[in-house]
């Protein structure tokens, strides 16, 4: 059999494509460790190993050439996806539960790369945070003054977890807050409290999402993602937290403090634009990300989770089909038909 | 001149390549030593070989006669005889055989009598029958009779005149050295086209870069003062298809379902319009072409080249370099490797790029779809390729028809934006086939099941007639009996008052059985007819209306173009729906 045309191929492939949303999350993970703590990047560590692992032993397990799929890169993107929404100080086998948990049933057994019908992350995310709820909620202070060496003995069990060291996201900070008040407490005061917020969302943390669209905008500059989810997501948000704010600021936070808060600035460009889980269709790709933005935003200001933008995710990835179906777009020709 | 373009969705900007080829002026290709020249270089009917081994020809003589009004005429490259009229291998992807007249060249390439004609004088029809006669077909590469597109739809006028000099395709530079070589000859076959379709407007559609060809050709247009614009259009991959070409110039979206005229719109190559000028003003009929010799080889260039020319041959003329592996047909987004290097030249081959590792790297392995959705950004007809292959992938070939699989042109962007290396075009190919086969089945099936009712019904027919008959033979027994009988009373002095009567009471007799017989036969045909119209193809089911008609008229088409259609290396032009004729070589 001759090979068939097209004999010139685009420079590209999966790795390449990999690759470059693992750059991309380079400037969120610069900030991550300068502002929140180096622990990070022993979670990313952790996690890639584990995950590496879990994908060597699926592949051999189902037959597949090793060295093809481990260097695709996916399973790196995935293990660092984990480790970012992880807390830093958590145990490293709750990391490792977590990513091996995604690599083998979220992505394995559904049929491999290409076929996991939800965001294998997002999946250990959730998993994580139902089994492990307490661990889940224990996120380091702002400004702990804590030696790596001592970050890392934390996460491998060789130092007491000290409960000091821990405490809530900004954005649990400031549910509890608002339920404990009951009403007697508004927005803008707890906002003002430098040591927990920063200059528009929580300290250090809005620097972190910030690093996050940055790298965002590069991967739509270099199209590896389109503007439809991010954009749909971030509008989704905007409206949603803005509409609520302009009823009540002293009972919702402004939408800039939602938009650089928890997930959000990663769910919209790395997670939602996930392609394998998410829709494909331009207008489908503006209802998933407008879904997802409006429920990650009820899930964490009215939900019982600290966050909602993994939940929010799965949800919209199981719609995602069904959005497909319903929003082909007209084809060349058949325009004035559809 | 201003000129408002329009934009299609998609397309892919691959390395052009194809200053390589430019610097040398056309040359013409010396005399190979045969020449092998396929009956059938167009699409629609085979042409029937008017030569036998032995015969002397003539440079132009006319050796394969057109066969229907979808076929075009096949004729002598050269002076020589005639050695055999044989089966030999295509320039095919499928490396199958087809009748094929090969000519032992004299060396002294001496013409027939050629006649100019001043087609002024003629009528469209005669016109027309001439470039049929002349050989005169798409040279874009699709191949389609040229006359068979110079009629303009009964219902719709014609708005423009569409003609091709776009030329997208990396590597190939053959339109654009005619145009910069012979552009005044293309203006006045364009004025052909334009006198025979009468557009309201002429549109010459050249990639932009393409510098020194617009030029001429707008140099031509006002030497000759005709009101032709010359329009660059952006160079974007595949702009040279005629559908995105239509587009970009008029705005119209010509789907797979219409012909373009029935949107006021007809496009030809600028290739073909040249040769039909030759053909008209000089008597000459196509055979000859421009064909780009480029790839690996140390002198890129394009040549003359008379059809039938082994490309072996002609590749040595431009000396390729030692390790080359393969000749790609075509360009390198929809051409493909032949299957001996010794195939002929045909009417459709526009340029023999010199196949190796180091210009073309081999793919990558296949990787699973990621649904990146890269493909469906670069399709030129808005297509959503990746849905298409795992339906393709997974044989659900109704499904692939739901995703318009047959607005599918084949131009190679999907495959080649893959972050995958998935050959989606290949996939696509598949599907394509495999629908038709399993039609044909069908159709076959269908056949048997009616031939074989029908002889049911004739039995059942015989069986009747038999006892017709019997019946018939008892009444005129029965009559006999009754005339002796009545003779027997005439005899008996009883005038014959009686004697009519029985006979026809047995003819009355023996007619309910016969309405009775009828009743039962019209019963089974109308079932055999109520079965064979329930027998729908499983894999069409659920399709809107206007898939199906979608449906209907692309597999008219196919029909019609099995192998040929699939060569082109520029994407298809849109082609008027060729009547249905068997057109395998071996047919």
């Amino acid at each position: 059999m001759l090979p068939p045309a097209p004999f010139l191929l685009k420079d590209t492939s999966v790795s390449q494509v990999m690759i470059q949303v693992c750059v991309a999350l380079i400037p969120g993970i610069a900030a991550y460790a300068w502002l929140v703590g180096p622990a990070i990047l022993a979670q990313l560590v952790i996690a890639t190993l584990a995950a590496l692992a879990a994908e060597a032993a699926m592949l051999s397990l189902r037959g597949k050439p090793l060295g093809l799929f481990l260097s695709d890169g996916s399973a790196i993107v995935t293990a660092w996806l984990i480790a970012l929404t992880f807390p830093p100080l958590a145990p490293w086998w709750l990391v490792a539960t977590g990513t091996v948990f995604a690599i083998v049933v979220a992505k394995h057994l559904y049929g491999g790369l290409g076929q996991n019908p939800f965001n294998p992350a997002m999946v250990a995310f959730a998993v994580c945070i139902v089994s492990f709820p307490a661990l889940m909620s224990q996120w380091p202070s702002i400004g702990l003054e804590l030696p790596f060496v001592d970050q890392v003995n934390i996460i491998l069990g060789l130092a007491p977890r000290v409960d000091a060291l821990t405490g809530a996201t900004p954005l649990d900070a400031l549910k509890t807050a608002l339920k404990l008040g009951d009403g007697s407490i508004d927005v803008v005061r707890l906002l003002a409290d430098q040591d927990v917020y920063g200059n528009f969302a929580g300290r250090g943390w809005e620097w972190v999402a910030a690093g996050y669209l940055l790298g965002g905008l590069w991967l739509w500059h270099r199209q590896l993602i389109t503007w439809h989810i991010p954009v749909a997501f971030v509008g989704a948000l905007v409206a949603i937290s803005g509409a609520l704010w302009l009823f009540n600021p002293a009972q919702f936070a402004n939408p800039l403090f939602h938009l650089f808060s928890g997930g959000a600035m990663l769910g919209a460009f790395f997670i939602a634009t996930d392609p394998v889980s998410g829709c494909t269709t331009p207008r489908g790709k503006l209802i998933f990300g407008a879904g997802a933005g409006l429920l990650a935003y009820i899930i964490r200001v009215f939900g019982g989770y600290p966050d909602g933008v993994a939940f929010a995710v799965l949800l919209m990835n199981l719609c995602a089909p069904l959005i497909d179906l319903l929003t082909q777009p007209p084809i060349f020709g058949m325009k004035d038909k559809a | 001149m201003l000129f408002n373009l329009f934009k299609f969705k998609g397309g892919v900007k691959p390395p052009t390549n194809k200053t390589q080829s430019t610097t040398l002026p056309i040359a013409a290709a010396p005399l190979p030593s045969r020449l092998v020249v396929p009956l059938h270089q167009s699409i629609g009917g085979t042409p029937r070989p008017v030569v036998e081994a032995g015969d002397r020809v003539l440079k132009g003589q006319l050796i394969g006669q057109a066969d229907g009004w979808i076929s075009a005429a096949v004729h002598a490259p050269t002076s020589g005889t005639v050695v055999e009229v044989a089966m030999h291998v295509q320039p095919h992807p499928s490396g199958l055989d087809a009748l094929c007249v090969v000519i032992a060249p004299d060396g002294k390439d001496e013409w027939i009598a050629r006649t100019p004609l001043d087609y002024a004088a003629l009528t469209p029809e005669a016109v027309r029958e001439h470039l049929q006669q002349s050989g005169v077909v798409g040279l874009g590469g699709a191949v389609f009779p040229t006359h068979g597109k110079l009629t303009a739809s009964k219902t719709v006028p014609m708005e423009e005149l569409i003609i091709n000099g776009a030329e997208c395709e990396p590597f190939i530079t053959c339109d654009d050295l005619l145009m910069r070589e012979r552009a005044e000859e293309v203006v006045r076959g364009i004025g052909i086209f334009r006198d025979l379709l009468q557009p309201k407007k002429v549109l010459i559609g050249i990639e932009d870069n393409k510098p020194e060809a617009a030029a001429a050709m707008r140099a031509a247009v006002e030497t000759l003062g005709e009101d032709f614009a010359v329009v660059q259009v952006p160079t974007l991959y595949p702009a040279g298809g005629a559908k995105q070409l239509i587009r970009v110039l008029t705005g119209k979206e010509v789907p797979a379902s219409k012909r373009s005229t029935d949107l006021g719109v007809q496009c030809f190559n600028v290739a073909t319009a040249y040769t039909a000028w030759r053909a008209i003003a000089h008597g000459e009929p196509v055979v000859s072409r421009l064909v780009t010799v480029t790839g690996n080889v140390h002198h890129p260039r394009n040549y003359e080249v008379l059809i039938g020319t082994p490309m072996d041959e002609l590749l040595k003329l431009a000396q390729p370099h030692p390790d080359t592996d393969g000749i790609i047909m075509g360009g390198p987004m929809m051409g493909f490797l032949v299957p001996q290097a010794s195939v002929p030249v045909v009417k459709a081959t526009n340029c023999l790029i010199a196949h190796d590792d180091r210009l073309f790297p081999p793919k990558a392995p296949e990787m699973p779809c990621i649904r990146c959705g890269a493909c469906a950004q670069a399709c030129p007809h808005e297509l959503q390729p990746f849905e298409m292959y795992w339906f393709s992938r997974a044989k659900n070939f109704g499904k692939t028809q739901e995703y318009a699989i047959f607005d599918c042109i084949e131009c190679g962007c999907c495959s080649f934006v893959c972050p995958s290396r998935i050959p989606l075009v290949q996939y696509f190919r598949f599907a394509k086939s495999e629908i038709w086969a399993r039609e044909r089945e069908k159709n076959a099936a269908d056949q048997a099941k009616s031939r074989f009712e029908f002889k049911q019904l004739r039995e059942e027919r015989e069986k009747a007639e038999k006892a017709e008959k019997l019946a018939k033979a008892a009444a005129a027994q029965a009559a006999k009996k009754a005339a002796e009988a009545a003779a027997a009373a005439a005899a008996e002095a009883q005038p014959a008052a009686g004697e009519a009567a029985p006979a026809s009471q047995a003819v009355a007799a023996v007619d309910p059985e016969k309405a009775a017989k009828r009743a039962t036969i019209e019963a089974a045909m109308a079932r055999a007819k109520a079965q064979r119209e329930a027998a729908q193809p499983k894999n069409t089911d659920h399709l809107t209306p206007g898939q199906q008609k979608e449906v209907a008229e692309i597999e008219a088409r196919r029909s019609g173009s099995r192998i040929e259609d699939r060569g082109s290396s520029e994407p298809a032009p849109a082609e008027p729906a060729a009547p249905t004729s068997p057109l395998d070589p071996n047919n």
